[in-house]
């Protein structure tokens, strides 16, 4: 156990070698790269891969695999799952499955639009239909579920986006909607509900964060914490948050996209707000956090870094909009991709902040990367590129 | 001759024995059920079903029929490694997934899986194949002779041949079940002088009787069980939220179908209203009342409750919802309830559903009167 956590406080301390980026904004949806070998920002593009559909879901990444969904067809009934080599592009898997759910959609997202995630073993996929797969790595089919199917109002006609997360053993999943609004703990083994909640009957594409050992639920109503094992609540803030932009853990502050950002220090069930900016409006962008600072990409595309420590803004940097994924980073660099494929390396360091770096990938990209290996990841409608 | 023959039974019993030994695994991939009952069985079947010869893909596909859609699923993800292994090592059983597809009483989904694996392994048999498939019970399947028939009709109006166009046209607008396809042919023959009847095609129920405005005070109307929902009396006057609730006749001229009851009855907010009609059927058969509204509505044949939905102004499509149900002959009686709420904002004004009766295919059932 000492072992463990001297190897835990390294990798902390300088960083690992290499890192899986398991889920939505990588390692507990932090959005921050643990690994030493970073990006930097030299990048061009290593390979691109073709899809063949639409897809918002960031890629992940497991060792030397990328995992990415899409759909297409005249409806997007056909939900795809793709496993590509990291080191080349090419293409180990792919798996087409059929919807059993709604997959009406606003035109500006897609039924691929939830991020899959995985536990290094196995790779979760849901789409907006609620169509929900487990393979392993090697593209076996472990269980399925159709939580349309299980659930029949639990649906958006604009479409769904919440990515799941993977905790101990469990698959948390929401489905939160105007109708049959629910979030559940499934077997990762069997895909068997362990636990489910009712959620707020509102829409809801905001993801979990996993945080502190648990996973914090966001919706318009607030955060839920719960024992991912359980369902049991943790604590609970209910002041209200985002239905679109997610909260961002740090150390021991939880950052919560409610009211600007608020920062929470949530203990023993209670919840004490440390400090609240109304200021930081994030329009689509989730924020992240990067050593001692919160960067926030509000609706015009501006980047707002702000002190973890009281939420005092440092400095506005205007980029190349708009956006609709999220900021990641690692190292010192901030990275993002704009709506019309422009990929932006920003230093934060900079005395006002800089972008250092442009990659035109003359597509429209509506999604987060995801870094492992050194190595950024980003999809479109039509490609998956590797910038190294 | 003899060694032909001795060959042919050899197949023979290779193919029983592995629909034999596939038997099981397929049952069980079938057996799951909601809720991931069943997936620790399926798992492992599917394990074994994925190892099987090429050969066998036709039984895979075979156990497609029937089942439910999660089953559907778990065979259409063994059918897509067995084919892509088949395919690299060109053991694909093409003439088996040819005799699969023409036989129309596999399932739908199945026979599209078929198809595209034909294509894949062989896109010219896979287009000689394509028009055949105009009239086919899967509207996917349709999909392609249509597209096709589009182009023809292209090609012929390039050619300055108007009749030619016309006849492409009109034959691809007869089996085009998607409203892309079908819009899209709408168009060029109206761009050609030819009348095109849309709600007769989709099968829109376009004359309804009317009444409202109940009270959705707090969305609470949704589950407020209000008196059209216990009896259907068409001269009665009841009390309602702003006025009396009275029904009136509404016939739709919106060839989508839209019965909005902004129009009879002005645009309240908060507000119930119900649309009953009958429906004449030539038969006792299963059909598929569907239905597009972007408002709270419910919806009963012949006292039923099919389906209940409680979603605002998230948006609305044809076909939104599909609603399987079974017509008696005869009268059938419709009553959708449809409820706005209280959003101000002017994407949140319509008040509104568009339904139509179909088959399973999307072809339109029409009312026998």
């Amino acid at each position: 156990m000492k072992t463990i956590s001297m190897c835990l406080m390294m990798c902390l301390a300088t960083g690992v070698v290499r890192a899986d980026w398991l889920q939505f904004r990588g390692p507990n949806a932090a959005a921050v790269s643990t690994e030493a070998k970073v990006p930097g920002d030299d990048l061009k593009i290593a390979w691109a891969a073709d899809l063949p559909g639409r897809g918002l879901s960031a890629p992940i990444v497991v060792g030397e695999r990328v995992f990415v969904t899409c759909s297409s067809g005249p409806g997007q009934e056909t939900l795809h799952v793709f496993c590509f080599n990291a080191a080349d592009g090419t293409k180990r898997w792919e798996r087409a499955m059929r919807s059993t759910g709604r997959t009406m959609t606003h035109n500006k997202t897609c039924v691929a639009a939830n991020t899959p995630c995985s536990d290094g073993e196995r790779v979760f996929a849901l789409f907006s239909s609620n169509d929900l797969f487990a393979f392993d790595l090697d593209g076996n089919l472990l269980w399925l579920r159709g939580l349309t199917f299980d659930y029949p109002n639990a649906s958006n006609s604009l479409g769904m986006s919440q990515s799941p997360v993977v905790m101990d053993g469990t698959l948390v999943v929401q489905s939160e909607n105007d109708s049959e609004s629910f979030v559940a703990g499934l077997d990762v083994a069997t895909g068997r509900n362990k636990w489910k909640l009712e959620r707020p009957k509102a829409a809801n594409w905001t993801s979990a964060t996993v945080w502190k050992n648990t996973v914090a639920l966001q919706s318009s109503k607030g955060i839920l914490a719960v024992d991912p094992a359980t369902g049991k609540t943790v604590w609970d803030y209910s002041d209200g948050a985002s239905t679109i932009p997610s909260s961002v853990g740090a150390g021991e502050t939880l950052y919560a996209v409610s009211h600007g950002i608020t920062a929470l220090a949530p203990e023993k069930g209670s919840v004490t707000q440390l400090w609240r900016n109304e200021k930081l409006n994030s329009g689509t962008a989730s924020p992240l956090v990067l050593g001692d600072s919160i960067y926030v990409v509000n609706g015009a595309g501006v980047l707002i870094k702000a002190s973890v420590k009281n939420g005092d803004e440092a400095w506005k940097l205007r980029m190349k909009g708009p956006f609709s994924g999220s900021p990641v980073a690692a190292g010192k660099s901030i990275y993002i991709v704009n709506e019309r494929g422009i990929f932006q390396v920003i230093d934060p360091e900079a005395p006002e902040g800089k972008v250092v770096k442009e990659i035109e990938l003359k597509e429209t990209v509506l999604t987060t990367p995801a870094i492992s290996g050194g190595a950024i990841y980003v999809r479109s409608d039509a490609k998956l590129w590797k910038l190294q | 001759m003899k060694l032909s023959l001795a060959c042919l039974f050899a197949l023979a019993a290779v193919s029983l024995q592995a629909a034999e030994d596939l038997s099981k695994p397929i049952e069980a991939l079938r057996a799951v059920q909601k809720e991931g009952e069943g997936n620790e069985a399926a798992g492992k079947a599917w394990g074994e079903i994925v190892k099987a010869d090429p050969a066998a893909l036709p039984e895979v596909l075979k156990g497609m029929n029937g089942a439910n859609p999660l089953a559907e699923n778990w065979l259409r993800a063994a059918v897509g490694v067995i084919a892509d292994a088949a395919l690299k090592a060109k053991k694909l059983p093409v003439e088996a997934l040819v005799t699969f597809l023409k036989d129309t009483k596999n399932s739908p989904g199945a026979r599209v899986v078929a198809f595209d694996l034909i294509h894949r392994a062989d896109e010219k048999l896979a287009e000689d194949l394509t028009p055949t498939l105009l009239e086919d019970p899967s509207s996917d399947l349709r999909r392609h002779p249509v597209a096709k028939l589009i182009d023809a009709g292209d090609a012929a109006l390039e050619k300055k041949d108007n009749a030619a166009a016309i006849v492409a046209y009109g034959k691809g607008l007869g089996g085009a079940r998607d409203e892309d396809q079908i819009k899209v042919l709408a168009k060029k023959l109206r761009g050609l002088d030819q009348k095109v009847d849309l709600p007769k095609h989709f099968g829109f129920l376009m004359s309804w009787k009317m009444i409202a405005p109940f009270s959705n005070a707090d969305r609470a109307g949704f589950d407020t069980v209000y008196p059209p929902e216990k009896e259907l009396k068409f001269d009665a006057v009841y009390e309602g939220k702003t006025k009396e609730a009275k029904w009136v006749d509404y016939t739709s001229a919106d060839e989508y179908g839209k019965i909005d009851f902004n129009k009879p009855f002005g645009m309240e907010k908060s507000v119930v209203g119900y649309a009953a009609t009958d429906f004449f059927s030539t038969e006792d058969r299963p059909a598929e009342i569907r239905i597009g509204c972007k408002d709270g509505w419910k919806v009963w044949l012949n006292g039923e409750l099919l389906f209940a939905r409680d979603e605002y102004h998230r948006g609305a499509k044809l076909d939104q919802y599909k609603l399987p149900c079974q017509l008696k002959k005869g009268k059938n009686t419709i009553l959708v309830k449809c409820c706005q709420n209280e959003q101000t904002e002017q994407w949140t004004v319509e008040w509104e559903f568009q339904l139509r009766v179909c088959d399973a295919t999307g072809t339109a059932i029409l009312a026998a009167k």
